[in-house]
């Protein structure tokens, strides 16, 4: 139906986005390779010189890549699992009939306003500290030894505390994709006898299906890079047991003023996020044609 | 984009219009104690400067420390005065990043002389000083008299490891919180790497041999990294590996530590009775030795300096002779006591009897810092300068990566040998990247 | 024809849904009690919940040490500028994405999302250093840029998502009527596209006000966010639970109460095209 005229509009629409974002991923991209095959470091002006691929082989070859591969994907995926499972479950609540659902919804929507940086530093002094925090004083009320998060379970705290954040979010898409389902639909499966379980499994779940799409798309390209709740807590240890890619480039870049390092480091991110995406796509991008 | 042009445009000229009268000055500060103090009291500065206006950003250490790193090697000239440590001043002097303190050093009412000699040799290169000491630290033990007496034991003034080690197994009592020991062990080159530096070399061990050759290697290492991790184990608190300064303080400030040994600057927090529930029951001791001629003490003093390059080279002086003089230690001392003002940079601070009287730890602190020997920091020869760091640019990240694996082995994740296995191997190859050794 | 339920099963929910939605909130309420907590009450064993002394010393302090109003004022600027700005230009191309999409379209749509993959550590130095040659740094209209540029992916996504549930037929019947493209546009689309538009908008402010990387390292003083602000209290010495807490409510209350007020808004707006 469109026609040529139509077809150069929408070129001109398009424009200003694409060709800003253009923009704003070839230059820093672009900068970053060129600074990738360089020995640039921040802290020592004036020694630049071409390296080849010394930075990559030197990324690629530091032990704690493969642990920060590791952890990352453990990352989106665990923090993907909480808030798919938890949100469905918070949806399923909150479109049952109950006393003050507006305030109840209210309530657990709200961690997704508060800023990374803020919960990450109230869940670490507050609540996980294994002297002052509120989780080891209900553990010792109840005669069991603290557990010291950060030390023994790092990689699983940042995991609950960024699901935390994102539990709001996905219990949001699924609400709203749970009210929009025929409420007859419902009924006539109950008419027929069908259990909680099976109305559940046979026509509540594929009707999310596009929601969880969603969920899972946008939440991943946050997840990729969480940085300030590991930076704040853990500083992506003991050791490397909660490094991620982003936190170890980060590392690189900030901490070593590496920026040859860092861009090398930051390319391979890139890289793999890519790849990330493009599974993501063929998993479910045919959940997202309309 | 018109209207929120022309409404950006009259916001920042709604911000200007009130500040264009004077020439403002931009302080990027660490946001310790004292500096919050010196912030709060800019307005005496202001009396006595009209026309210079004080702009702070304060941050956390970390954060000041990429802020201003990425500021000044980048040459983008957001800061006037930087808040910096001991360890880059040297660093950032020779590479030409810092404006010289010519004025401060020639100015007889500043009295240069007066700072601590370690101090200032820290922060003097080639005869220029670079940066002006706000306040100075070592380490030392701070050690809670009421317990040891209950545990019928006696600190010396210079307590050896084994004695420390025996008394915080004795001290322990876990069902009433009171943990023997808190000592850091959060990682950082700043945090546990300064602990752990600092008293490996009271054990002889060294981080690189002449040859630039790391040496966790080598059996002194594993010693110290032994000993920590035993002691932690049987005698310090819970969640001990993500406990950097902050953490201890609040600890032992809430009377759940026996023993700390860390910052002499801690001294005046833990004994002042608005913040610390054990204030009038703390006493100082010497940082412990193993008898090898070096104590576990470390050098530390946090400066302000000025980029070179700067347009405002000249208010940026003032400012700092104010912040570092004879004078803005008597204002902290009228207004919030002599027990409050920052210590660890000058002498004559040290033989002011008010002072001495006012600040129980004063003795303590002075000789510790004398005692420190950032030219001469372990017992083996060394190819590096800097006590409880290596004054080299690498440092940051290699002390960093290093203090994760330490941190690792303290947290019980990985064993001893396999931290110094992995902070050796790291190391090296760091060291290699970097092009060591170099000539 | 709502459903018949029992009052019993009814009040079995409620209490269900009402202890899980205050676990998942207590957290924030636990700081903001503690903001008015003095610094001793904040650790005391066994916590105190409503009986202490309250105190407002908390948030005088974390106000005589930032200029709060300034943080704020910034982080508003930021958020509310940057999105308006990215409305203004993924309008046209999620507009032009819905209503004449190419084999490509999908395509772009993905590329778009995926500039937001890359960690944005790794371009911190070049983008700092063209920020430099600039003059944009410390200034509210780099932050802007910035964040218009990292959050357009998003704001075109939702955007074409939420138009592509405008049915093509009634702009067939418009076009048939011999409506221009500006008319189409400003009296067939817009309304029926306000709700996602203003869904949009909200969560692109909730976006823009938490980013903490950008807004971190880009600025020093003049034009810092809240973001800046919070982070002079993420380990100040001593005792700092109390004091943490004032600062960290004072961060997050704006947002908090602009989220609750708009919340229906935005749940409306949420769909990206899942309600079908």
């Amino acid at each position: 139906m469109a026609t040529t005229h139509t077809r150069s509009a929408a070129r001109l629409m398009m424009a200003p986005s694409v060709i800003l974002l253009f923009a704003w991923m070839i230059v820093p991209l672009g900068m970053t390779i060129y600074f990738s095959f360089l020995r640039y470091n921040l802290l020592m002006p004036g020694m630049e010189e071409f390296t080849g691929f010394l930075n990559y082989s030197f990324f690629l070859s530091d032990p704690a890549f493969f642990d920060a591969l590791t952890n990352t994907l453990l990352l989106v995926g665990g923090v993907l699992a909480i808030t798919i499972i938890g949100g469905i479950a918070f949806a399923l609540l909150l479109d049952q009939p109950i006393f003050g659902q507006g305030i109840v919804r209210i309530l657990v929507i709200a961690p997704f306003f508060v800023m990374p940086t803020v919960s990450a530093l109230v869940w670490k002094n507050m609540f996980m500290n294994p002297v002052n925090g509120l989780l080891a004083w209900i553990a010792r009320s109840l005669g069991f030894q603290p557990v010291d998060f950060l030390a023994t379970i790092p990689l699983l705290s940042v995991i609950i505390i960024v699901a935390w954040q994102w539990l709001p979010f996905a219990t949001l898409i699924m609400l709203t994709a749970l009210q929009s389902l025929d409420e007859e639909q419902k009924e006539a499966a109950e008419m027929d006898g069908a259990g909680f379980v099976s109305r559940f499994i046979y026509i509540v779940l594929p009707h999310m299906a596009r929601a969880i799409t969603v969920v899972i798309l946008i939440e991943t390209i946050f997840l990729l890079s969480v940085f300030a709740e590991i930076l704040v807590t853990t500083n992506g240890g003991p050791g490397t047991q909660s490094t991620n890619l982003t936190y170890l480039v980060y590392a690189q870049a900030l901490l070593q003023f590496d920026i040859g390092g860092a861009s090398a480091g930051g390319i391979v991110a890139v890289i793999l996020a890519n790849i990330v995406a493009i599974f993501l796509v063929r998993l479910i991008g045919k959940n997202l044609e309309a | 984009m018109t209207l929120k042009t022309i409404l950006l445009g009259a916001v920042s000229a709604l911000a200007l219009s009130g500040i264009a009268s004077a020439e403002t000055l931009t302080i990027a500060t660490v946001n310790n104690g004292d500096m919050i103090r010196m912030q709060k009291l800019t307005d005496d500065f202001k009396a006595k400067n009209p026309g210079i206006d004080l702009q702070w950003v304060t941050l956390e250490e970390n954060v000041l420390r990429q802020r201003v790193t990425t500021d000044i090697a980048t040459k983008s000239g957001q800061y006037d005065i930087m808040t910096i440590g001991i360890y880059e001043t040297p660093i950032w002097g020779k590479q030409g990043w810092l404006a010289p303190l010519d004025k401060l050093t020639s100015d007889a009412k500043y009295d240069a002389n007066d700072l601590l000699p370690p101090i200032r040799s820290g922060l003097t290169v080639d005869g220029k000083l670079y940066a002006a000491p706000f306040y100075g630290e070592s380490s030392m033990v701070m050690y809670r008299k009421d317990l040891f007496d209950k545990a019928g034991l006696k600190m010396p003034e210079k307590p050896t490891w084994d004695f420390i080690a025996d008394a915080a197994r004795k001290i322990t009592d876990k069902g009433s919180e009171t943990y023997g020991i808190c000592l850091r062990g959060k990682a950082g080159w700043g945090e546990n790497m300064a602990f752990l530096t600092a008293t490996a070399n009271s054990f002889g061990a060294r981080w690189f041999d002449e040859n630039w050759k790391p040496q966790f290697d080598q059996p002194e290492w594993k010693n110290t990294l032994d000993f920590y991790v035993k002691l932690m184990k049987d005698a310090g608190p819970p969640g001990a590996s993500s406990n950097g300064f902050n953490e201890n303080l609040a600890l032992f400030q809430t009377g759940k530590c026996g023993m700390w040994i860390d910052a002499t600057v801690a001294a005046s927090f833990v004994t002042n009775p608005k913040e610390s529930k054990v204030a009038d029951q703390v006493g100082f001791a010497l940082a412990p030795d193993n008898g090898l001629g070096k104590r576990g003490n470390w050098l530390w003093s946090w400066n302000l300096a000025i980029p070179a390059g700067s347009k405002k080279v000249e208010a940026a002086e003032k400012f700092i002779a104010w912040a570092t003089s004879k004078d803005y230690l008597n204002l902290v001392a009228e207004k919030d006591g002599w027990a409050n003002v920052p210590p660890g940079t000058r002498t004559s601070l040290y033989q002011n009897p008010e002072y001495q009287k006012a600040a129980s730890f004063a003795k303590m602190t002075i000789d510790s810092i004398n005692s420190a020997d950032p030219k001469h920091p372990t017992v083996k020869p060394v190819p590096y300068e800097g006590v409880q760091y290596v004054a080299i640019p690498e440092f940051q990240g290699i002390g960093t990566a290093v203090g994760q694996q330490f941190s690792a082995a303290l947290a019980g994740q990985v064993s001893v040998d396999q931290a110094l296995k992995n902070a050796q191997q790291l190391t090296e190859r760091e060291m290699a990247k970097a092009g060591y050794p170099k000539k | 024809m709502a459903r018949k339920v029992s009052t019993k099963r009814k009040l079995v929910m409620t209490a269900i849904a009402w202890t899980l939605g205050l676990l998942i909130f207590f957290p924030i309420l636990w700081t903001v009690l503690t903001s008015f907590k003095s610094e001793g009450d904040a650790i005391a064993s066994p916590p105190v919940f409503l009986f202490f002394h309250w105190t407002t010393e908390n948030y005088t302090e974390v106000q005589s040490r930032s200029d709060y109003a300034l943080h704020f004022w910034n982080s508003v600027i930021m958020s509310v500028g940057s999105t308006l700005l990215g409305l203004l230009i993924a309008i046209p191309s999620a507009w032009a994405m819905a209503f004449s999409p190419t084999r490509r379209t999908k395509d772009v749509l993905m590329w778009m999302l995926s500039t937001k993959m890359m960690p944005p550590v790794g371009a911190l130095i070049p983008v700092y250093l063209i920020f430099r040659d600039m003059g944009l740094l410390d200034s509210r209209i780099g932050l802007v840029i910035v964040l218009t540029l990292i959050n357009l992916p998003i704001i075109v996504w939702m955007l074409y998502t939420y138009f592509k549930e405008i049915p093509g037929e009634i702009l067939e019947a418009a076009r048939m009527d011999g409506a221009s493209l500006a008319k189409e546009i400003v009296y067939v689309l817009t309304p029926m596209a306000v709700p996602g538009i203003a869904s949009t908008l909200l969560l692109n402010i909730i976006l823009a006000w938490n980013e903490a990387f950008w807004t971190l390292n880009l600025t020093t003083s003049k034009a810092a966010p809240l973001t800046t602000f919070i982070a002079s209290y993420s380990s100040p010495e001593g005792l700092f639970y109390a004091k943490l807490s004032a600062a960290s409510t004072m961060a997050i209350a704006p947002i908090l109460i602009l989220g609750w007020f708009s919340q229906k808004q935005l749940v409306r707006g949420l769909t990206f095209g899942a309600v079908k």
